[in-house]
């Protein structure tokens, strides 16, 4: 059975007061992450096809066709691993 | 200087990333290394390979040679009076903490002030504060103007016969900006204060004489300047290393172990500058940036500077062109060296650095290891950092700002 484990390669704090939290999937696995998440969140902006601001289960957050997303306002590890399961998985 | 002939010489520029060319812009954070430094590295491991001092084989006498010609090659550098006067430790923060605890915990007490700027990465803050915690001395801390220049008076004003060291980056790691440290260092001798300035981001772009500029200590990092990870220099006035205690203990540091029945073992530290140097060194770490001090004085230091300020000037007037673009600093960029901070409005930083990072522009985003400039003085959550080298382009730049106008239409 596939966790969120399997597509993602790092979760890192960022530096700075804004506390925003990177994630960044696995390469081989990012184009199957990026797709997975565009099925089910809510594309609220799309900029020249590499960038996607999203909303899911009201939490805003952008997604790069790099490979990486940027969360804003998680209250901790947990409450991201329940977003991460429900777009991924 | 031709950055186009340089730049073959740097295997990792031809590489992309997310479909683009690479550009390097965090050069304030680690720098490319050329192919020189990678062979001599590689060279060491494949034909001289040994530790070095105390044994009388071929190898081992060959690592010492590379290891030892290499502090001379960097005292030359640096202008040291002497090559005792060069230890080489891991990094700027090794240095820092190196005086804080082996000069520090030993000179510092009660009633004693140490001296520092707001604007200073977290390397000559945080050593700083923790060994206050342990000895109950106090760390005053000099005013930066709004637009990031050092506050001179303020810094002045604050010596008094409780300092006892001051500590100030040469440049600044946010802003670029170029701090006067012979001044500094002339204000903290005539108050019988020793002075320590941290030049991780001066000495890979400039040249620096440690004895015009006549500073007790330097502190800076290999990695900064086309040399590995892993190692960087301590450079001190003998007379005040002589004086110091050992940072840490184990071999090569030592002189003599004598065992005495009952009493435990006498110990006499060695000569500077291996006192300083505990354990099996950084050989192969010394042996490359020495390679990379070769590299940077064939092209010279006043033709590095002068690159790196053309490109800010030219960076600057192509920010300036995005309207969402807010550049942090002194708008006089004579005085800064190849570090642009900035922020684009209704993005933070970490978006931007994303965002360039799809196009294969590498910058740093957050503090910078300077949460108090960051706070207190800019008054920024975080920031953007576009910083630049040798081999960096204005044709980078131009694509760097056509990025930054499509980030401002977000």
């Amino acid at each position: 059975m596939a966790t969120i484990d399997d597509y993602v390669s790092r979760i890192e704090g960022t530096c700075g007061a804004e506390k925003d939290v990177i994630v960044v999937f696995k390469y081989e696995k990012k184009d199957e992450a990026i797709a997975n998440i565009l099925k089910k969140a809510q594309i609220k902006n799309k900029i020249a096809g590499i960038i996607f601001e999203l909303t899911f289960q009201d939490t805003s957050f952008r997604l790069y066709s790099s490979g990486k997303a940027i969360f804003r306002s998680i209250k901790n590890r947990q409450e991201l691993n329940n977003l991460l399961a429900s777009l991924l998985l | 200087m031709d950055v186009q002939a340089l730049r073959k010489d740097f295997p990792i520029l031809k590489r992309q990333v997310n479909n683009n060319p690479l550009i390097y812009f965090d050069n304030a954070a680690t720098t490319q290394k050329p192919r020189q430094v990678i062979n001599a590295i590689s060279n060491f491991y494949e034909n001289s390979n040994a530790n070095v001092h105390r044994a009388v084989h071929t190898l081992s006498l060959e690592a010492t040679d590379l290891y030892e010609n290499s502090r001379q090659k960097i005292s030359e550098f640096i202008k040291a009076k002497d090559w005792s006067e060069v230890v080489f430790v891991r990094g700027t923060t090794e240095a820092i903490n190196l005086v804080a605890y082996s000069w520090g915990l030993n000179n510092l007490g009660k009633g004693d002030e140490v001296l520092v700027s707001l604007m200073e990465h977290h390397s000559n803050i945080v050593p700083w504060e923790i060994t206050a915690k342990q000895k109950g001395f106090t760390i005053k801390y000099a005013k930066v103007n709004a637009d990031g220049k050092l506050d001179y008076d303020d810094f002045e004003n604050q010596f008094s016969i409780k300092t006892k060291i001051a500590c100030l980056s040469q440049v600044s790691n946010v802003t670029g900006i170029t701090n006067d440290v012979k001044r500094i260092t002339k204000a903290a001798h005539d108050n019988g204060s020793l002075m320590l300035v941290d030049g991780a981001q001066s000495v890979p772009h400039m040249a620096v004489d440690v004895q015009d500029l006549g500073m007790d200590f330097l502190a800076f990092s290999g990695h900064k300047m086309l040399g590995p990870t892993g190692i960087g220099v301590l450079y001190g006035k003998k007379e005040v290393l002589q004086k110091m205690q050992p940072f840490q203990g184990g071999g090569e540091m030592i002189k003599e172990v004598e065992y005495k029945q009952g009493k435990g073992c006498s110990l006499s530290w060695n000569e500077l500058p291996w006192k300083f140097e505990a354990g099996t060194p950084n050989i192969s770490g010394a042996i490359g940036l020495a390679e990379a001090v070769r590299y940077l004085q064939a092209i010279g230091m006043d033709n590095v500077l002068n690159h790196e300020k053309e490109l800010t000037k030219y960076a600057v007037e192509g920010m300036q062109q995005c309207s969402k673009v807010i550049i942090h600093g002194s708008s006089d960029l004579s005085n800064n060296c190849g570090i642009i901070s900035f922020s684009v409005k209704g993005l933070s930083s970490h978006d931007v650095a994303l965002i360039c990072d799809n196009y294969g522009i590498m910058i740093r985003s957050g503090y910078h290891c300077a949460q108090p400039l960051h706070q207190e003085v800019l008054k920024l959550q975080s920031s953007d950092r576009a910083s630049f080298y040798i081999y960096n382009t204005k044709e980078e730049i131009d694509r760097f700002v056509e990025v930054l106008k499509e980030i401002g239409q977000l």
